[in-house]
């Protein structure tokens, strides 16, 4: 595939990756950051991103299956996946944290047994999205193209 | 403000001149909160230390139980994020505003929660500023235009 092919391919997926929600404004940001004396900035930041997500995901389903669940504890990891999410942009996930937050406040189990099912398939979509973003990137560098810079409307 | 007077005169030390690059203890227990600030305050030209809570961030400062003969470091601005287990930002500022040594160095407050209460008690304890998480670069930008404007 020529270059021109895949860096429209990109341009289309990283403005359907906002259009569908996955994705907010923050995300550019973290574009915005990147330099020549950065330039893996954004892939950097994603992939802490994604360790600490599945670190807290595991934890709170450890935190959830206690006989007496301390909801403390479990709001402080949903604050902290909130936090992170909100700071790279993955706005579906961030939502689900907000949602969850509220259920954990009311003490409700099942709402928040729902509600991990939920952050995590939103992690896990936005997680498959980011590494086809990061993949098309890579393939146009290793084309010698460059990546066009994304112009959001908004 | 800055300017003239004796040795010893704390507001000397944190007055930043025209081309220096400041020196920023950013404080957040988020990692990739404080790998994107750090980021967004290189990117305006800053020196930064970052450091995990607010008693590493203490230790840093000198106030700590654990600080080592010598390590003290000339910070010209603090920024932490207030919601951190242990000791919260809020607490934080507090003590920095008690120290002698200290209290002049300006402390900004993050927060991914807009809470009024929060923010007046924050600005009447001292925070020069409380900024809203995630941070953007036009917020750092308005930030160090702050600090230099105050400096001078």
């Amino acid at each position: 595939m020529e270059v021109v092919q895949i860096q429209r391919r990109l341009v289309d997926y990283t403005k359907s990756l906002f259009m569908e929600g996955f994705l907010d404004g923050q995300f550019l940001q973290l574009q915005q950051l990147q330099d020549e004396s950065n330039p893996d900035f954004v892939v950097e930041v994603v992939s802490l991103f994604f360790d600490d997500s599945e670190k807290l995901l595991n934890e709170l389903t450890i935190a959830l299956d206690q006989p007496n669940v301390d909801f403390k504890k479990v709001d402080g990891h949903v604050h902290q996946l909130k936090g992170s999410s909100s700071s790279i942009g993955a706005q579906r996930v961030k939502n689900a944290c907000i949602a969850f937050r509220s259920f954990c406040e009311g003490q409700n189990i099942e709402g928040c047994l729902a509600c991990l099912q939920q952050v995590k398939q939103e992690y896990y979509l936005v997680k498959n999205k980011l590494e086809t973003l990061f993949r098309l990137e890579q393939q146009i560098v290793a084309s010698g193209g460059s990546i066009p810079m994304i112009e959001m409307g908004f | 403000m800055g300017g003239g007077g004796g040795g010893g005169d704390s507001s000397e030390d944190t007055a930043v001149e025209l081309g220096d690059e400041p020196h920023v203890l950013a404080v957040d227990d988020n990692l990739i909160d404080r790998k994107l600030v750090e980021k967004l305050l290189k990117n305006s030209s800053c020196k930064v230390t970052t450091a995990e809570n607010a008693l590493r961030a203490l230790d840093y400062l000198g106030l700590g139980n654990e600080t080592l003969e010598g390590t003290v470091s000339k910070v010209n601005l603090i920024i932490t994020d207030y919601c951190m287990p242990g000791m919260t930002g809020y607490e934080l500022l507090k003590k920095i505003k008690e120290s002698s040594v200290l209290k002049e160095v300006p402390v900004v407050i993050m927060s991914s929660e807009n809470i009024p209460t929060r923010i007046s008690q924050c600005l009447e304890e001292g925070a020069k500023m409380f900024m809203l998480k995630p941070l953007k670069q036009s917020d750092v930008k308005q930030l160090k235009w702050h600090l230099m404007k105050c400096r001078n």
